[in-house]
């Protein structure tokens, strides 16, 4: 569904700053693989959903989604394909418009937008129904305006307009992080019971190793802009968080360097 | 004074046209458009340039707007794909549509006085009508002497700016128009839910000043001429009506919001006919009263609310001294 190959990234080259982002990655997820991608700071996790998304242009590398290369289309034409949600419970959602008038954003994604109107009876039902699997009671609020939800609510409304359009990728870009504990866990929920139900092919980005290893059904480890890691299957059903920080070692032949990623 | 308050009402419900243009950049957009300046004359300018070469009225008032329409455009184009700053592309297309008007007139000012505009063939095609008497009539019984003249103008421009309102507030519940909103509101998320931002934001910036340059060509054909620099100061105007009629009819709904722009401008004008009654204050002073107004607009509700807050404060710390308890 999703096919990286030979990504590179390079930023300031040239510059004492250069750095190197993204070192020859290749990455191929099948329709409905859930993968959830883990490494350190810097270690390259962003600018991959940026290359995904197309927010960056890699250096060199295809992306292809669906078997068709995307890799030169502009980010807002890519996302007919892509669903997304941020870090920034701010980002995903436009404050000062109503729940159902964003929800009627998110449902023209895929579509051509034309001058008819956003929100119809139609679709206020379907936005209800919808809503109402979130069990957050947003359901009787569709004309209330999003700057007025919780953090964790529009998070979880994000999450909603990224799905329920279907797309062929869903991209988490650790989707969780901004929230409290509690609210983090309704939302780590949520994206479950969703991807679950709608076999979308999934890859989320996370800061937190009990979290990578609870969800999903891949799990990736990436490394100073390298994949490093990567295990399926039942082998990462039986993986604990010690395997996880024993493999770096072995592999890198250093301490995993974010106690973040250990102890959240 | 019944009179001039006429007048006021009048050209205020013209000028609302103008101020929903810049409602459309301002606020939907959150692109603070200084074209509109430029852009204002520009429709101004074609439509009295056409009228005298003979083209019908009605027409000309449409090539304005069509003119302003692609200046609009000019100036989001500048933005998008010239990356230009937004405050600093609206100045560049005000400053070179301002040569562009004065080729246009081919002179600094352009007379209409002896040409027929659309205004003067409303007004012959109301007087079959008999609503200019039975207004009148109804004035003078309660005793007022001096009446307007015609009641065409002002009743046909309620009719069409209602109907640009209604318009553009359909337009803003569209697909389209929702997308357009969320521009001003959170581009990144749109442009992650497959909106072309750089189309949206140049066809917002067109509308917005084809809605302006309508309003310059009216305003032309009402007043009997354009003039290179009556757009001077006009983003003030603007700002002051959408600030005046934000304050006073709030901005719950985009449906409220709108027309709350459209009473702000009559307003505007209604205070400015007002202010300039005073004995001491001269022609030359709008612009400073303009500016005043839109000081004391914006100052205003925000001196309110601290002195609601503060004697908030009081009341709680009075009832804590006094009876030891409080619900706080």
């Amino acid at each position: 569904m999703l096919k990286l190959k030979d990504i590179s990234v390079t930023f300031n080259e040239g510059t004492p700053d250069e750095k190197k982002a993204l070192n020859n990655i290749q990455l191929e997820l099948q329709e409905g693989e859930f993968v959830t991608v883990i490494g350190s700071n810097g270690a390259g996790k962003s600018t991959l959903m940026n290359v995904i998304s197309g927010a960056l242009i890699p250096d060199v590398g295809d992306v292809y989604i669906a078997e068709s290369q995307v890799v030169h289309l502009p980010e807002y034409k890519r996302s007919k394909y892509i669903g997304r949600v941020f870090q920034d419970p701010m980002a995903g959602t436009a404050p000062s418009m109503t729940i159902e008038e964003n929800l009627a954003m998110a449902y023209s994604r895929n579509r051509k937008r034309k001058l008819k109107l956003g929100v119809t009876k139609e679709r206020k039902q379907m936005f209800k129904d919808n809503l109402a699997t979130l069990n957050l009671g947003l359901e009787g609020r569709l004309n209330a305006k999003v700057g007025l939800l919780s953090g964790g609510e529009r998070q979880a409304l994000s999450l909603l307009m990224s799905t329920f359009t279907e797309p062929n990728i869903l991209l988490l870009d650790e989707h969780t992080a901004a929230l409290d504990p509690s609210r983090a866990e309704l939302i780590t929920q949520l994206t479950e019971k969703i991807v679950r139900e709608s076999g979308l092919t999934t890859l989320m980005v996370t800061h937190n190793m009990q979290q990578a290893l609870d969800l999903g059904t891949r799990l990736v480890m990436m490394d100073k802009g390298q994949i490093i890691f990567d295990v399926n299957g039942e082998e990462k059903q039986k993986l604990t968080v010690e395997d996880l920080l024993h493999e770096f070692k072995r592999i890198r032949g250093e301490q995993f360097g974010d106690d973040r990623a250990v102890l959240s | 004074m019944f009179i001039s308050m006429f007048g006021a009402v009048e050209s205020g419900i013209i000028y609302a046209i103008m101020a929903l243009g810049v409602y459309l950049t301002f606020r939907v957009l959150d692109f603070p458009d200084l074209t509109v300046e430029g852009s204002f004359v520009t429709g101004a300018s074609v439509a009295a340039y056409s009228i005298v070469s003979g083209v019908p009225p009605l027409m000309a008032t449409i090539f304005a707007a069509i003119a302003g329409f692609i200046a609009g455009c000019l100036t989001g184009v500048l933005h998008t794909k010239g990356k230009i700053n937004s405050l600093l592309a609206g100045i560049l297309m005000m400053t070179a549509l301002y040569s562009i008007n004065l080729r246009i007139m081919g002179q600094p000012t352009l007379s209409l006085l002896n040409e027929t505009t659309v205004f003067e063939q409303l007004e012959a095609l109301w007087a079959s009508t008999g609503i200019d008497s039975l207004f009148n009539g109804l004035l003078s019984s309660i005793g007022l002497e001096q009446l307007p003249g015609t009641w065409s103008i002002l009743l046909v421009m309620i009719i069409v700016t209602i109907g640009i309102k209604l318009l553009t507030d359909f337009f803003l519940k569209t697909e389209v128009g929702l997308a357009l909103r969320a521009i001003g509101d959170n581009k990144k998320m749109i442009r992650s839910l497959s909106a072309n931002t750089d189309s949206l934001i140049i066809a917002g910036v067109g509308i917005s000043n084809a809605f302006v340059a309508l309003a310059g060509g009216l305003i032309a054909q009402l007043g009997g001429f354009a003039d290179v620099n009556m757009g001077l100061g006009l983003i003030v105007i603007g700002l002051a009506s959408i600030i005046i009629g934000e304050a006073l009819f709030g901005t719950k709904t985009i449906v409220r919001a709108t027309l709350a722009v459209i009473l702000g401008a009559v307003i505007y004008r209604i205070i400015v006919t007002l202010a300039l009654r005073v004995d001491f204050l001269e022609t030359g002073d709008m612009k400073l009263i303009t500016a005043i107004i839109v000081i004391i607009a914006l100052v205003t509700p925000k001196i309110l609310q601290s002195r609601r807050e503060k004697n908030r404060r009081i009341q709680k710390r009075n009832q804590l001294r006094a009876g030891g308890k409080s619900n706080a």
